[in-house]
C-alpha cells in the first residue's frame, strides 16, 4: 500500500482531484460578483438618479436597471450555489471511492496476513480499523485540495483588498498569525496524541465486547460477570479520562484562537485610531478593514482545521497501514492468480529440505524436517502432541509457510503456488473447524467456489444495475466478479449437472456419517416451495402413516391426527381455534384472542364470555398453586400461565368479581383473563376446564374462522388440510399430521421410529435429506453442535475430492463409535487420492501404508507400521 | 376434575398422606400422566431412576434379578407407589417393573418432588416423619428377626 495518503490520494484520484480544484476555482468568479454586485445596485441604482443607467451595453430605464441587476444577482447566487451543490456531491464521491478503496484494501491484507499474526491481532481491533477509523481518512479525501485551494483562495483575496487599503492595518490583521501557526498547532499535536490514545482504547473495548461474545458461556458457567462488569467499567473509566483531557486541551486552543482573533479589532482601533486621529488614513477605510477581517476569521479558521486533520489524517493513515502489513504478508499474486505450470500431484513426489518453522518464541517447532513422499501416499503422522504433527500437516497444506527449508510438488516451491490452485488441490481438516453463516449445503459446496464458473446473463433492469455496479466498483479498484454468478466448481465434485447434485452430496455426508443428522434437520425443516412435485409423496407417506396409525391401537395411542370435524386434545386451545400454522407475525399463537378478526368471530359464537369464565377458573388454580412460590421459581416459567409479575394483578382481579358477575370488571381485566385459556392443552393440563359442550363450540368457531376469513388475511394462516400439504409445516408435521400425544411412554422415540419407516417405504429419505441441506448453520456454525461441525468439514472436503488431503485428528469431537467408521470411509473416498493423516491413537497408524513418527519438531523414524512398532521405537506419549 | 383425582391418589400414599393438599395440587399439576402398554417397562433393575410412578389404573409386576434368574416378587395395583426410593436418594433401581395389563401411572419426576421439599420445608418434615415410621418399623422387625435367628442357634447348639 502507498505509504503516505497523500501519495494514496495523488496515485488514485489525482484526476478527480484536479476537476475538484476546477470546480472550485469556477466557483470563484460568481461569489466575488454576487459580493460585487450589491455594491452597485446600491450606487447606481439607487444612488445616482442621473444615470446613465448601462446594463451589458444597453442604456436602460432607471427600474428596468434595477431589477435586471437583481436579476443578475439572483442568476449569480444560483450558479455559484450550484456550482458548490457540484463540487460537494463530486467531493463526497470521490471521498467515498476512496474509502472503499482503502477498506477493500485493508480487507485483502487481512487475507493474505501469515496465519500466526492471527494470534497477534484482536478480531475486534481489526473491525474497529477497516470500519469505523477509515471513515476519517475518507472525509479528508475529498477535502485533500479543495479545502486549502477554496479557503486560502478566500483569504489571499480579502488579505489582498486589506493591504489595498492600507499595508500597516494589513500587517496588524496578520500579526498574530505566526503566534498562532507555532503555537496552536502545538496544543493540537497533544489533542491528537490524546485523541490516538482514546481510539486505541475504544479498540481495546471492542475487544473486549467480541471476546466477552466468544466466551460467554465460560463467563456464564464460572459466574463471573461482575468480574467482567468491573473490567469493562475499568475500560470505559479509562475512556473517561482521556476524553477529559481532550477537552481541556480543546477549548483552550477555542479559547486562545478566539482571543487571538479579538486582538485584531483591537490592534485596528489603537492603531487605526491613531492613524485616523493624525490623518493618515480615513475613516471609512478603517471601517472597511474591519468589516473584511470579520471575513477573514472564517477562511483562517478553516485553513487551521485543515492543517490539524491534516497532520492527524497523515499519522492514522500512516499507522493503519503498518497495521495492515506485517511481515511476511503473502504476496497479492498468490491469493487470486493461476499458476503458469500446474504441477502434477501423481506420480510425482512431495519433498521437504530442512523444513524449520520457528514459533513466536524464535523455538523450532519444526527442526530441519527432511522428507519425501512418493505421490500417491498415505501417510500416518504419530507422536506426541505439541511434537509438530499439527505444524508439519499447515505446511504441507500450503498454510504455514516454513521460516527456512522448502516444500516442493513436482519440482514447483508449494508456497510459491497460488492459492486458488492449492485449494482445489489439497484439503485440509483440522481438529477445530470454521463454518460459514449460510446453509448445510452452502458449506458443503463451499470448498469449489474459488471462481466464478458460469455467468448469469442479467436481464432489464438487472443489465444496467450490473453495469452501474461494475463501473462503480472499477473505480474503486474493488473486486468486479459477480457474486450472483455460479462459483461452484461442479466438475470437480464429478457432478456433470448442477440440477443433479444430490447423489455427489449423499455420498459426502455418508462419508463423514453426517447423513442421519441432516435427516433430523430436514424432517424439523418447511417443505420446500420449489418442489412441487415432492408435495405429492409426502402427501402419499401421510396416508399410509395414517393407515399404519390407525391399524394398530397401540400406535394410535401415540398420535392425534388433526381432524377438521375433532378437537385436538394434545394440542393448545389456539392450535385448535387457528387450525393451521400462522404465516408472518398477523396471528401470534401466544395472544390469539387480541387479534380484532379473531376476536369478532368469538364473538359471533359467544364464546367470548364463557372463554373469559374458563379464564377466570384458570387464574384461580395458577394463583393457588403458585402463590407461595418465589418470583424466580423455575415453575413459572415451565408450567404457569400466568408470569410471576402479573400475578398479583389477577389476584386483584379474581378479588373483584366472583366467577357469575364477571360483568364487574372492566373491559381491560375481561381482555386478560380471555388471554389465559389459549395456550391449555386439555390432555397434558388436565384441569378439565375445557369440556365437551366447549370443544364443540370452539370447533364451530373454528369452521367460521376459516370460512369468513377476509381476503387480507388469506395468507397469514397456513390451514390443516388432509389433502393437501401445509406450506408452512415441517416436514415431520406434514406426514404426521397430527400431535404427537401427551402421556404415552417413549411417545417421541417410537414415533420417530415410525416416521422413518414410512419415509423409507415412500424413499423420501433422500428427499428429507435434501430439505435438511437447507438448514441454516448459524454464525460459525453456532446452531450445529460440534461433532456435527466437524462432520460437516470432513463432508465438505470429501465432495470436492482434492488430489491430496491433509488431516490433524479430525475425528476427535465424533462419538468414539462413529470415529473408526469415518476413519475408513475417508480411506476408501480417497483411495487413489494422497492423504497424510496426523493421529492420536497409534493402533490406527495400522491402517497406512507408511509411518512417521515426529517427536519435538524432528522425524525421528519412518517406515510401515511393522517396521515402527517394531521393539526398536520407544513408546510414544499420549495415545488414545 | 382429573387434577383433583391425582390429588386424591397422591393422598392414599402413605409418604404423602400428610401433606397439605395445596401442596400435593401443585405436585400433581407438575407430574405427567404416562400410559404403558402391556410388557413395557416402567423402570430397569440397576438403571439409574429419577421418578416414581403412582399406579392410577391397570397392574405392574415387580421382578429382581437374582443369580438364579429372574424372580417376580410383587404384583402392583392402584394407588401404590413404585420407585420412590429413587426420588428420596441417588441409588440404582432395585427392581424392574413391568406393566402387566395396560397401565395409567402419574409420574412424580425427582426434580418436582425436590421442589416441592425445598420450597416447602413442612412437606419434607411431614416425609421425614413418615420415613422415620418405615424406620422404626423396619428395625423394630430386624430385632424381631435377630432374637429369632439367634433363638434359632442357641436351639441348635
Amino acid at each position: 500500500m502507498e505509504p503516505s495518503i497523500f501519495a494514496f490520494i495523488r496515485k488514485y484520484s489525482w484526476k478527480q482531484q484536479l476537476l475538484i480544484l476546477a470546480l472550485t476555482f469556477l466557483s470563484f468568479p460568481p461569489l466575488y460578483y454576487s459580493l460585487e454586485l450589491p455594491k452597485i445596485i446600491i450606487n447606481r441604482a439607487l444612488g445616482d438618479p442621473d444615470g446613465p443607467w448601462m446594463l451589458f451595453g444597453y442604456d436602460l430605464e432607471r427600474t428596468t436597471y434595477l431589477f435586471g441587476l437583481c436579476g443578475l444577482f439572483l442568476l449569480l447566487v444560483l450558479i455559484g450555489g450550484g456550482l458548490k451543490y457540484v463540487l460537494n456531491v463530486y467531493a463526497g464521491i470521490v471521498a467515498e471511492r476512496m474509502l472503499r478503496r482503502l477498506r477493500y484494501q485493508l480487507y485483502e491484507h487481512v487475507l493474505r496476513f501469515p496465519l500466526p499474526h492471527f494470534r497477534k491481532v484482536s478480531q475486534g481491533e481489526l473491525v474497529q480499523m477497516i470500519n469505523a477509523e477509515t471513515e476519517a481518512l475518507g472525509g479528508f479525501v475529498g477535502d485533500a485540495f479543495a479545502v486549502p485551494a477554496f479557503q486560502g483562495g478566500t483569504l489571499l483575496t480579502i488579505l489582498t483588498f486589506m493591504f489595498m487599503q492600507d499595508p500597516i492595518l494589513g500587517v496588524a490583521a496578520i500579526a498574530l498569525y505566526p503566534l498562532q501557526i507555532w503555537l496552536i498547532p502545538r496544543l493540537q499535536r497533544q489533542v491528537n496524541e490524546l485523541a490516538k490514545r482514546r481510539v486505541r482504547q475504544v479498540r481495546r473495548n471492542a475487544e473486549r465486547i467480541s471476546e466477552t461474545c466468544a466466551t460467554i458461556r465460560e463467563i456464564h458457567a464460572h459466574g463471573t460477570a461482575r468480574y467482567e462488569l468491573a473490567r469493562f467499567s475499568e475500560q470505559l473509566g479509562a475512556v473517561f479520562w482521556i476524553r477529559f483531557a481532550i477537552y481541556k486541551k480543546k477549548f483552550l486552543i477555542k479559547f486562545l484562537n478566539n482571543f487571538l482573533a479579538q486582538l485584531g479589532p483591537f490592534f485596528f482601533f489603537s492603531i487605526g485610531g491613531w492613524l485616523v486621529i493624525h490623518g493618515d488614513i480615513t475613516l471609512g477605510a478603517l471601517v472597511a478593514v474591519v468589516g473584511a477581517h470579520k471575513d477573514l476569521s472564517s477562511p483562517w479558521k478553516e485553513l487551521l482545521t485543515y492543517y490539524q486533520t491534516l497532520y492527524d489524517v497523515r499519522i492514522k493513515y500512516e499507522q493503519t497501514v503498518a497495521q495492515f502489513a506485517p511481515p511476511g504478508l503473502e504476496p497479492a499474486e498468490l491469493l487470486t492468480g493461476e499458476p503458469s505450470r500446474e504441477p502434477s500431484f501423481t506420480g510425482t513426489s512431495l519433498r521437504l529440505t530442512g523444513v524449520t518453522l520457528l514459533d513466536d518464541g524464535g523455538e523450532p517447532v519444526l527442526d530441519g524436517v527432511e522428507l519425501q513422499l512418493d505421490l500417491p501416499c498415505r501417510v500416518a503422522l504419530i507422536g506426541p502432541a505439541g511434537g509438530g504433527r499439527e505444524e508439519l500437516t499447515l505446511v504441507l497444506a500450503g498454510l504455514l509457510v516454513p521460516d527456512s527449508g522448502r516444500v516442493l510438488i513436482d519440482g514447483l516451491v508449494l508456497h510459491e503456488l497460488p492459492e486458488p490452485l492449492l485449494g482445489r488441490k489439497i484439503a485440509y481438516i483440522g481438529s477445530q473447524p470454521a463454518l460459514i453463516a449460510g446453509t448445510i449445503e452452502d458449506n458443503l459446496l463451499y470448498g469449489l467456489k474459488q471462481r466464478p464458473r458460469r455467468l448469469v446473463e442479467p436481464t432489464g433492469a438487472d443489465r444496467a444495475r450490473r453495469a452501474r455496479d461494475r463501473h462503480e466498483a472499477l473505480a474503486s479498484g474493488n473486486s468486479v466478479d459477480p457474486l450472483d454468478a455460479d462459483w461452484v466448481d461442479w466438475e470437480a465434485a464429478g457432478v456433470r449437472d448442477p440440477a443433479e447434485r444430490l447423489p455427489a452430496m449423499l455420498a459426502a455426508l455418508a462419508v463423514a456419517r453426517l447423513s442421519d443428522d441432516v435427516y433430523t434437520f430436514g424432517l424439523r425443516g418447511p417443505l420446500p416451495a420449489d418442489r412441487p412435485e415432492l408435495a405429492g409423496r409426502v402427501l402419499e407417506a401421510r396416508r399410509s402413516m395414517r393407515a399404519r396409525l390407525a391399524g394398530d391401537e397401540r400406535l394410535a395411542r401415540l398420535v392425534e391426527p388433526f381432524d377438521p370435524e375433532r378437537y385436538n386434545s394434545n394440542a393448545t386451545l389456539a392450535e385448535n381455534l387457528l387450525f393451521g400454522m400462522p404465516v408472518g407475525n398477523v396471528f401470534d399463537l401466544e395472544h390469539l384472542a387480541s387479534h380484532p378478526y379473531v376476536r369478532s368471530i368469538l364473538e359471533e359464537t359467544d364464546l367470548v364470555d364463557e372463554l373469559q369464565r374458563v379464564g377466570y377458573r384458570l387464574a384461580q388454580t395458577m394463583v393457588e398453586l403458585f402463590a407461595d412460590l418465589p418470583a424466580d421459581h423455575e415453575y413459572y416459567r415451565q408450567f404457569s400461565f400466568i408470569a410471576p409479575e402479573d400475578l398479583p394483578e389477577f389476584k386483584a382481579i379474581l378479588g373483584k368479581a366472583t366467577i357469575e358477575r364477571l360483568n364487574r370488571l372492566s373491559a381491560a381485566e375481561r381482555d386478560r383473563l380471555l388471554d389465559l385459556p389459549f395456550k391449555l392443552v386439555v390432555a397434558r393440563h388436565r384441569l378439565g376446564l375445557i369440556d365437551e359442550a366447549l370443544q364443540q363450540r370452539l370447533l364451530e368457531a373454528r369452521k367460521r374462522f376459516r370460512a369468513r376469513l377476509p381476503a387480507g388475511l388469506l395468507g397469514a394462516v397456513a390451514f390443516f388440510d388432509p389433502d393437501h400439504v401445509n406450506p408452512a409445516a415441517s416436514v415431520q408435521e406434514n406426514i404426521l399430521f397430527g400431535k404427537i400425544a401427551h402421556g404415552q411412554a417413549h411417545a417421541a422415540t417410537r414415533v420417530a421410529v415410525l416416521l422413518a419407516e414410512v419415509i423409507d417405504a415412500h424413499g423420501l429419505r433422500d428427499a428429507v435429506i435434501e430439505v435438511g441441506l437447507r438448514t441454516e448453520c448459524g454464525i460459525g456454525g453456532a446452531r450445529l453442535s460440534l461433532a456435527q461441525r466437524q462432520k460437516l468439514a470432513i463432508a465438505r472436503e470429501v465432495l470436492r475430492r482434492p488430489e491430496l488431503v491433509l488431516l490433524h485428528e479430525p475425528t476427535l469431537a465424533l462419538d468414539a463409535a462413529d470415529q473408526p467408521l469415518v476413519r475408513d470411509a475417508l480411506l476408501e473416498a480417497f483411495r487413489d487420492r494422497s492423504i497424510v493423516w496426523s493421529l492420536q491413537d497409534q493402533e490406527w497408524a495400522s491402517r497406512f501404508e507408511r509411518v512417521i513418527v515426529l517427536e519435538r519438531g524432528r522425524v525421528v523414524a519412518q517406515g510401515s507400521f511393522a517396521q515402527i512398532s517394531g521393539p526398536q521405537l520407544e513408546p510414544v506419549d499420549a495415545p488414545g | 376434575m382429573s387434577l383433583q383425582r391425582d390429588v386424591d391418589a397422591l393422598r392414599a400414599i402413605p409418604l404423602f398422606a400428610k401433606v397439605e393438599p395445596s401442596r400435593l395440587k401443585l405436585l400433581a399439576f407438575t407430574s405427567e400422566h404416562l400410559d404403558f402398554e402391556p410388557g413395557e417397562i416402567l423402570c430397569r433393575q440397576g438403571e439409574p431412576g429419577d421418578a416414581a410412578f403412582i399406579l392410577l389404573e391397570g397392574t405392574a409386576d415387580v421382578f429382581v434379578d437374582t443369580p438364579r434368574g429372574r424372580v417376580k416378587v410383587a404384583t402392583l395395583g392402584k394407588n401404590d407407589i413404585v420407585g420412590e426410593i429413587a426420588i428420596l436418594c441417588d441409588v440404582p433401581r432395585t427392581a424392574t417393573v413391568v406393566a402387566a395389563t395396560r397401565l395409567h401411572t402419574l409420574k412424580i419426576g425427582k426434580d418436582g418432588f425436590f421442589n416441592l421439599v425445598t420450597q416447602f420445608p413442612e412437606v419434607g418434615v411431614e416425609i421425614m416423619h413418615e420415613l422415620a415410621a418405615r424406620l422404626h418399623h423396619t428395625t423394630q422387625r430386624l430385632t424381631n428377626v435377630s432374637l429369632r435367628l439367634a433363638e434359632l442357634e442357641a436351639s441348635k447348639a
